[in-house]
């Protein structure tokens, strides 16, 4: 290779710095336009109606008495925030801290019938947390009981 | 009162840590050596406080003390004695007091191993580790009283977290801390040529074997916990993206690149300005991985603070800290010497190429982590930014990389022959080949691209391979004297050809357990049975079972391929007493590297139990492949070159010959 001056040494590192640097701004804006999930209450998504092609964080409480077991190991419950109710069935294993009237944040799509087809459910980690997104629906309902988070 | 003298002994390891940010500082100014030995005893007199600061905090938790509120709100009588031991960083406060003591005792090693450094570099770089110290001593004693007393004591303590009340758990906080804190000593390194106006190999050659031990102990600590999610969350997954864990990704994402340019700036005297900042950035995104953690501002199961001073409190030393040193390094940096010259394809070339990968890879995750909390900030929207995110992102920067690996230690420095590297290794392609065909054979119905990204593992794995026999000269010297060169060969080379390796394993492990795994989630009654992968489990009942401070279900499987028996599997549903909470231990069977994973649900209306049965091909490569990286850390520590230190400049001519 013919040798380099110091400019053009300096010019060809910043030349790739400004390639991998745009590369990775390329796919961080691509990547935002279709991998990202919102957040919703039950509230929002039978006031938005986002179809079944978007992926949605569901948060809410475990309505009380509302879970079902299948034969086929899904289960079906219904997610409140108080002022409206979704139907949601997940095939998996609940997490350990899954209880009715309780918070959780689902994950997944709805479905033609206008039903949440949840792929995970995260539940609190202990006695005393509320997922902090849930919190908010509630407080946005004007429904939130400090009790809920004890 | 014991309680007592542990805080007392904070107070006076703040003491000492207040001298220590002055004193030395103002004696290297003036060359006074009196003044500046005051470094080296005030940080060994503040590891002796801080010690026994928390062996007190230990102590107390062993004997179950409840009139220390901290104690009685992570602790319980009935926890078996390791984990009354490792209750004590099970929480926000006593992890805060680990982290000081990992900090104080990485000051007490600059101080004591440190003779050999220039006093005026070693006097700055202790006021440096004073400064840290100071403000987390202050945080701690502020906002995190761990020796806090509640009247009147009650007989019974809360627990535990029960998820946390596990072996790996007990050990990955103080390894992942070890990591964190150890780039403190690059931090306070570089701030220190900063002040002096002076960086050169010899300081290179100084902040390596910091940054390399920290840069190991944090591969390790990241690894176990991701067995950890792995095992003990019940579903199976080892890395989820989450915020906290991209925390402690991001430091080491920076720390990989700084051991790198790190040798640069030692062999080449290049890159030195690039290095004095990649140390600064490091232990800024250790710092940061602590807010996030520490502050409340993300809710996982680290987040043990929901206190918002305390988010306050740690902000504003994020702020002082990254802010100051950043300042110091705008005023500064211009004052700096600049390094050698170098062409593009040359070992300084790959070695840029990869801090250019590596740190906007870093880039990359600290945006997806962050932009949330951005965008909730100025917005109110909330979204969550996930594992499809990374892998549009995160993935495609990792395969140029990890593809230019190999080339990087065959090409010459300051000008390399890319062919020259190609042909050399030939073999190594070879090897590559073969395996991308063999593995389309055995797969070809899984993902088209799983057998290309196994190619890429073994790629790395043979790439390391054929370094090590290039060294030894296989090809021209013959095999005699080339086991006898193997022999003679610098351990650092051995390192970084395991360290590449390890890479590579991982790779395959990710591989694996993502393109190959099964998984079936079925009802089951005793006597039920259910297939997978060729394996046919039989579901043989659930059976009651006392634990120290549980009552647990255990439920067993027994395990046939092909009509033979493979034992049995049990999978065990935990509720612990004291503080009403369920935990899963999975089941798992390891068949050479790969796992058969079942987690066993509560009992159904309908009866029976919900079971998840998970085949994991080649997965615990992925933790492997971190522990040879890990031994590949510690093999380049052991370099003789680099465990003594700085040699004067005759000798280091002549230990120089062996090394290229």
């Amino acid at each position: 290779m013919a040798r380099m001056t110091r400019k053009q040494r300096r010019l060809t590192l910043i030349g790739a710095a400004g390639v991998v640097l745009a590369a990775a701004i390329g796919l961080i804006l691509v990547a935002f336009q279709d991998t990202i999930v919102f957040f919703n209450s039950p509230s929002d998504i039978l006031a938005e109606h986002p179809g079944t092609e978007r992926r949605i964080r569901l948060g809410g409480l475990v309505l009380e008495g509302s879970v079902v077991h299948d034969e086929q190991a899904s289960v079906r419950f219904v997610v409140t925030d108080t002022a409206h109710d979704l139907p949601v069935v997940y095939g998996g294993l609940l997490p350990d801290l899954f209880r009715e009237g309780q918070g959780i944040v689902a994950e997944g799509r709805l479905d033609a019938d206008g039903v949440f087809r949840a792929d995970s459910v995260l539940a609190k980690h202990d006695e005393t947390y509320m997922p902090p997104e849930v919190a908010d629906a509630l407080k946005k309902q004007g429904h939130f009981m400090e009790a809920a988070t004890q | 009162m014991t309680a007592e003298a542990g805080l007392f002994s904070l107070v006076l390891a703040l003491v000492l840590a207040l001298v220590q940010s002055t004193v030395p500082l103002v004696g290297a100014r003036r060359g006074d050596p009196r003044l500046m030995a005051v470094g080296q005893s005030t940080a060994i007199g503040q590891l002796l406080f801080v010690t026994l600061s928390f062996a007190i905090l230990i102590a107390l938790f062993v004997r179950s003390d409840f009139s220390v509120e901290l104690v009685w709100a992570h602790s319980h009588t009935a926890q078996p004695l390791i984990y009354r031991v490792t209750s004590t960083w099970g929480n926000h406060e006593g992890s805060m007091v680990l982290w000081i003591f990992i900090l104080t005792l990485f000051g007490a090693l600059v101080a004591l191993f440190g003779s050999r450094l220039p006093a005026t570099l070693q006097a700055t770089v202790l006021a440096v580790q004073g400064w840290i110290a100071t403000v987390f001593l202050l945080f701690v004693l502020a906002t995190s009283n761990p020796f806090a007393r509640l009247s009147p004591a009650p007989a019974q303590g809360r627990d535990l977290n029960p998820i946390l009340q596990d072996l790996g758990l007990a050990i990955h906080p103080p390894l992942l801390y070890a990591g964190y804190v150890g780039f403190s000593i690059a931090f306070a390194f570089a701030v220190a040529a900063l002040i002096e106006g002076r960086v050169d190999a010899a300081w290179a050659r100084w902040v390596r074997p910091w940054t390399l031990l920290a840069w190991s102990f944090l591969t390790v600590g990241i690894a176990i916990g991701s067995y950890w999610a792995y095992y003990e969350l019940g579903w199976g997954g080892w890395w989820f993206w989450d915020p906290v864990e991209n925390a402690s990704f991001m430091p080491w994402l920076s720390g990989t690149a700084l051991i790198h340019s790190a040798i640069v700036m030692e062999k080449r005297s290049a890159l030195k300005i690039w290095t004095v900042l990649l140390a600064i950035l490091t232990f800024s995104l250790s710092l940061l991985g602590t807010f996030l953690v520490r502050s409340g501002v993300l809710t996982s199961v680290h987040a043990f603070a929901t206190d918002p001073s305390r988010g306050v409190f740690i902000l504003l030393i994020l702020i002082f800290s990254i802010g100051g040193a950043l300042g110091l390094f705008a005023f500064r940096a211009g004052s700096l010497q600049r390094g050698g010259l170098f062409a593009p394809i040359s070992r300084e070339g790959a070695l840029v190429l990869n801090n250019l990968l590596l740190t906007t890879a870093c880039g990359v995750v600290l945006t997806g982590t962050l932009y949330p909390l951005a965008l909730e900030a100025v917005t109110g929207d909330k979204i969550s930014v996930g594992e499809p995110f990374f892998n549009a992102t995160f993935v495609p920067l990792m395969i140029p990389l990890l593809l230019a690996v190999p080339f990087g230690p065959f090409l010459a420095w300051k000008r390399g022959d890319l062919l020259g590297a190609t042909q050399r290794l030939y073999a190594a392609l070879g090897v590559t080949f073969l395996s991308i065909l063999a593995v389309y054979a055995i797969h070809h119905d899984g993902p088209v691209l799983a057998p290309l990204a196994f190619g890429l593992g073994v790629w790395l794995i043979a790439g390391a391979l054929a370094d090590i026999a290039e060294r030894a000269g296989f090809a021209r010297a013959g095999l005699a004297k080339g086991f006898a060169r193997l022999r003679g060969m610098p351990r650092s080379a051995w390192g970084a050809a395991l360290g590449h390796a390890g890479v590579g394993l991982t790779v395959i492990g990710i591989v694996g357990a993502t393109a190959w795994d099964a998984e079936r989630i079925v009802a089951m009654r005793p006597g039920d049975t259910v297939d997978l992968a060729g394996y046919h489990l039989t579901y043989q009942g659930t059976a009651p079972q006392t634990g120290p401070n549980y009552m647990a279900n255990v439920s067993g499987f027994t395990i046939e391929r092909d009509g033979r028996d493979l034992g049995i599997i049990t999978s065990e549903r935990r509720d612990y007493i004291a503080s009403r909470q369920q935990t899963t231990e999975a089941g798992i069977r390891t068949f050479l590297f790969t796992q058969l994973y079942v987690s066993v649900g509560d009992r159904q209306q309908a009866g029976g139990r919900a079971v998840r049965v998970y085949h994991k091909p080649l997965v615990t490569l992925i933790w492997l492949g971190s522990l040879v990286m890990f031994l590949g850390g510690a093999l380049s520590l052991s370099d003789r070159r680099l465990r003594i230190g700085a040699p004067t400049r005759a000798r280091r001519m002549a230990a120089a010959q062996p090394a290229e």
